[in-house]
């Protein structure tokens, strides 16, 4: 689609590289784990919390826009299903955090698997549209069926014992796993997309005839990605269940859906540290902006239309061209 | 009495003729978007807000001396200046079309030349941007609007008793389209858009200011939204919420029709409006679904829509 | 309809007053800081909004001699998260001190899980769900104003005693309005009336309600009950007029407010029946209070939920005066069992008393909307029909399935 055209191409030569990361993505990455430990100090965890948990949402969308450049307009409905059952059998079923959340992301990522195999098959707006349609129908779904406790959502999820050992009630705790689940899938993403694969994804980005005709089967890539996508979503609706400990419609609402692009709009897409800055950006605006009613919503437009007419390569883009290194 | 499926024939006449009108709806936003698509190749986004827009403009171009007095006590207009529902008809789609103008002149133009994502994102900026300024200005439980004198009570189809009013609806929306589609297929000035569609530059060539036509395009699209507005505005609450509640399902007729195809956009709004009546009649539960039921279906059989040419 | 630039005027004092979110935590002998979080932004914004903050402000500058209070007011956007986060900030970090209104049932039950865990007292007066004083009580929590429970039996069971016997339903496809639909056909046919059919129609998304309104008109029921809200309540009742059912039967909208009525305008809701436990009109002491409430809000008259957050506020702040501002702010649950063992007294709702589920107890009214020659000025908009003394407009304390009542 285009859309990531304003980054240097730098898979070829690089002369440092640890894990993947070149020497700025670096110092980039232990600046972020050096405020993801400190930041408790200063700032309240629940709120940091919350905003790993759109971090890790938005890092999973952006491996969909940024490295395959597909725009799924209904990623809502991975993050809200992986929500909705890592609440429920937290409550109902008692399992463990971590299995709730890891069933959280097998949920994201089995709708992924039955939505994307219908959706990669058209590309570009009609590919947004059906992704749209298909997280429509999910919302409607999740209204009706009796588990989901319709309007009122599932309340009152316990943030249970870590392997059954470690109490999670305090807030810390839920932090420390929390940043750990954020970080791990993180550099997930950051692994795949530097791998021979994620190569795969950018030339299918750039150019799927020419990828096709060299040889590889595209739909099947797109599809892999697609499905790697929903699981990371489904992870972050899992843990973000149990943070908060309820599970509602508004994760799976489409205005979710549209938040996550912002996020990635306004960090950049296709870099690697956008989502995280747009998430914590957008969060805070949302917070700071509480007391205010309508303004939030005007803010947030008018966010959108600048990042659009200004700065499309978002926050971390536009740093990223004027150090002239990919971030 | 006739029954088809156990549901007696008149009950389903009167269905079918109530979908037919919420078609007409369907169809006029559609194609007002799909005029905007497949001229300046943007997806419009801020539809909603728009046709809110009108279904405001309206309200205050009735009656202005009450929203004047909420302003500050004691400002007020002479009362020939009180313009009635059929002069709104056309001065606020008039002004809602400026106000589009406007929005293309400054902020939409920049961004014919990046992809289509850009479009939708900047138009949904938008459309977040006028509903939040709108909750601001007008609250968000909604104006009261009086049916116009002319259009109050029912008819007797025979089948129903169908208000005077939707009939109304049908027609002027119907007409809306018909004239439309006509101005675009079968016109000069129709025929020029479409070459500017396909080859700007040698349109332009010609002499012919393609920039110029492009914002008129624009403001016309906007103007059928604003037009839809005024209609729906003495049935549905007139409330900043209320284009974002149409928004959604209009631009699943818009895909399933064939981005782009005025025809295709007229046909659908029409069609899925029936498909929703009837499902309200079998299945209500599913009748807010069943649009994308359709859309899913169709773009996997059909990926450029019903009547969209093959890209 | 907040056109008026001294509304923004009182939005920008209730911030000042409030302030954003962060502030130092607190020190020694700090004044009663009360949150009031609502739907500031969306389609609830008129019922609730500044308007219930507004409330609690009167209720403040009252009680000024006696306890110092600030009021803070956050915007929690219909999000259930985004309201557990301000709760957990406004405890954690702000020292608030007791949260109101709260609409929005998904909202409202989260909060109030938060405020259980803190310990600090919680007055709902915006949600509908009953689940606050049943199943989902706790001991901080006190649910003023309304509940579904109240809805159902006010204008399910008085309409059929004027005479409203046979019934449809217009319902929301969903908790609340299944639920409404469900208390409200008990007490019709307890009452002796008939329930002749329902049309449920998926929420949200359905702007057009004219064929479930046909099907209605066909079943030749005297009385259409809306079990829904907002939006959709407006717009049912909009096209009901318009297709003239209004002048064929009575239309009962089970869960409306004044705001909803001025936005729909008298031509169109006139004769229409309503529930609320509060109208600025009923007496004297209502009529004072509309008064002095209009010096902080002047565009609109308060509804049930604003004069609920006024009540509500003022009882706390007396409870407060009463047992010590030290005492109130180091426990909830302390504060709110003094509560429930003081009568309460205000001019919104006269005398009533705090049940021990945390249910507020008193009349409540079922409406009529006037016809235009009947409305004198401005918000003169309703007329009493009839009154559910106190002591049957509440769901039994023996069905109550709180688990602080023991049966």
């Amino acid at each position: 689609m285009g859309v990531t055209t304003v980054l240097p191409r730098t898979a070829a030569a690089r002369p440092f590289s640890i894990f993947g990361f070149s020497s700025a993505q670096a110092v980039a990455f232990l600046l972020l784990l050096a405020a993801i430990v400190l930041a408790p100090l200063g700032i309240y965890p629940v709120f940091l919390m919350k905003v790993l948990c759109f971090a890790l949402f938005a890092c999973a969308f952006n491996l969909l826009i940024g490295f395959v450049g597909l725009l799924s307009f209904g990623h809502a409905a991975y993050f809200g299903m992986g929500s909705y059952v890592s609440a429920w059998t937290a409550k109902t079923l008692g399992v463990t955090p971590e299995i709730a959340i890891l069933l959280g992301g097998l949920t994201g990522g089995l709708l992924g698997a039955a939505f994307g195999a219908l959706a990669i098959r058209r590309q570009g707006l009609y590919f947004a549209m059906i992704t749209l349609a298909l997280a429509q129908m999910n919302y409607f779904f999740c209204l009706q069926a009796p588990f989901t406790g319709g309007e009122d959502g599932i309340q009152q999820v316990p943030r249970g014992d870590l392997f059954g050992l470690i109490s999670l009630r305090s807030d810390m705790a839920m932090y420390a796993v929390t940043a750990v689940v954020f970080l791990f899938f993180f550099l997930l993403i950051h692994r795949v997309v530097h791998s021979p694969f994620g190569q795969v994804l950018k030339a299918i980005r750039e150019n799927e005839p020419r990828a096709t005709s060299l040889g590889y089967r595209t739909d099947d890539y797109k599809l892999i990605a697609f499905v790697l996508s929903t699981f990371i979503a489904g992870i972050a609706g899992g843990t973000k269940a149990l943070v908060f400990g309820i599970a509602t419609l508004t994760d799976v609402n489409y205005a979710q859906s549209g938040e996550v692009v912002l996020m990635n709009l306004l960090g950049g897409m296709g870099t690697i540290f956008g989502p995280v800055i747009g998430a914590g950006i957008i969060q805070w605006t949302e917070n700071a902006l509480a007391g205010y009613g309508s303004w939030v919503t005007v803010t947030q437009g008018l966010i959108f239309v600048a990042c659009v007419l200004a700065f499309r390569r978002g926050v971390v883009g536009e740093i990223a061209a004027l150090i002239k290194r990919p971030l | 009495m006739i029954s088809i499926f156990g549901v007696p024939g008149p009950l389903l006449f009167g269905q079918l003729s109530l979908g037919l009108i919420n078609g007409a709806f369907y169809a006029l936003l559609s194609l007002g978007l799909a005029v905007i698509f497949g001229m300046l190749n943007i997806i419009n986004f801020a539809h909603g807000a728009l046709f809110m827009l009108g279904a405001f403009a309206s309200w205050m171009l009735l009656v202005p001396n009450t929203w004047l007095a909420m302003i500050s006590p004691g400002l007020s207009v002479p009362d020939w200046l009180s313009l009635g529902y059929w002069p709104a008809l056309v001065v606020a789609p008039v002004l809602v079309g400026a106000f589009g103008l406007l929005l293309e002149r400054t902020v939409i133009r920049r961004l014919y030349k990046l992809d289509h994502l850009y479009g939708l994102l900047l138009t949904f900026g938008m459309a977040l941007i006028i509903e939040g300024l709108a909750r601001n200005a007008f609250g968000s439980s909604g104006m009261p609007y009086r049916t116009p004198d002319a259009l109050q009570g029912p008819v007797n189809l025979g089948f129903m008793f169908m208000p005077k009013y939707r009939l109304w609806v049908l027609l002027a929306a119907g007409g809306m389209c018909l004239l439309t589609w006509f101005l675009i297929e079968r016109t000069q000035l129709g025929a020029r858009l479409r070459a500017a569609t396909e080859n700007p530059d040698l349109v332009q060539a010609f002499g012919v200011n393609v920039p110029r036509m492009i914002s008129l395009t624009y403001a016309g699209g906007v103007a059928l939204a604003a037009f839809a507005g005024v209609l729906a505005a003495p049935i549905y609450s007139v409330n900043p919420n209320m284009g974002s509640n149409f928004i959604i399902t209009v631009f699943a007729v818009v895909v399933i029709g064939g981005m782009g195809s005025i025809l295709g956009s007229i046909v659908t709004g029409f069609g899925l409006g029936i498909v929703e009546g009837l499902t309200k009649v079998f299945y209500p539960q599913a009748s807010a679904t069943v649009i994308f039921v359709v859309m899913v279906i169709v773009l996997l059989a059909r990926p450029a829509g019903l009547f969209g040419k093959a890209a | 309809m907040n056109i008026n630039r001294r509304t923004l005027l009182g939005s920008a004092a209730a911030v000042a007053a409030g302030g954003p979110l962060v502030r130092p935590a607190r020190a020694q002998g700090k004044p009663i800081r009360i949150g009031v979080m609502n739907d500031g932004s969306g389609p609830y914004r008129d019922i609730a909004g500044l308007a219930s903050a507004a409330g609690v402000r009167l209720a403040v500058q009252e009680m000024a001699d006696a306890v110092k209070a600030e009021v803070l007011y956050a915007d929690h956007q219909n999000k259930p998260d985004v309201g557990a986060g301000i709760a957990r900030q406004w405890f954690d970090r702000d020292g608030v001190d007791l949260i109101m209104d709260v609409n929005t049932s998904s909202v409202a039950l989260a909060v109030n899980q938060v405020c259980k865990e803190k310990d600090r007292a919680y007055i709902n007066t915006g949600a509908a769900t009953a689940d606050l004083t049943g199943p989902q009580c706790t001991p901080v929590t006190i649910h003023w104003s309304y509940d579904t429970w109240m809805l159902a039996r006010s204008t399910g069971g008085a309409v059929v005693q004027a005479g409203g016997d046979s019934w449809y339903f217009l319902t929301a496809d969903y908790v609340f309005g299944q639920q409404l639909q469900r208390d409200t056909t008990g007490f019709v046919t307890r009452g002796g009336g008939k329930v002749l059919g329902a049309s449920a129609y998926p929420f949200p998304g359905t702007t057009d309600f004219s064929s479930f309104l046909i099907s209605a008109q066909a079943s030749g029921a005297k009385v259409l009950g809306l079990a829904n809200a907002g939006t959709d309540t407006v717009n049912s009742i909009k096209q009901a007029a318009e297709f003239g059912l209004t002048r064929q039967m009575k239309v009962a909208a089970l869960l409306m407010y004044l705001s909803d009525v001025h936005g729909l305008g008298l031509e169109t809701a006139q004769g229409l029946y309503m529930t609320e436990s509060f109208y600025w009109d009923l007496n004297e002491r209502t009529r004072a209070f509309a008064e002095r409430y209009r010096a902080l809000y002047p565009t609109a008259r308060p509804n049930m939920d604003n004069a609920g957050c006024y009540a509500g506020a003022l009882h706390y702040l007396k409870t407060v005066k009463d047992m010590g501002v030290a005492a109130a702010q180091a426990s909830g649950a302390a504060t709110v069992a003094r509560m429930k063992a003081m009568p309460t007294s205000d001019d919104a709702f006269g005398k009533a008393r705090i049940r021990e589920d945390g249910l507020a107890i008193f009349p409540t009214y079922l409406f009529q909307v006037k016809t235009p020659a009947e409305s004198r000025g401005p918000w003169d908009y309703l007329k009493v029909v009839v009154t559910t003394p106190a002591d049957q407009a509440w769901k039994p304390l023996a069905e109550s399935g709180c688990p602080l009542v023991r049966t």
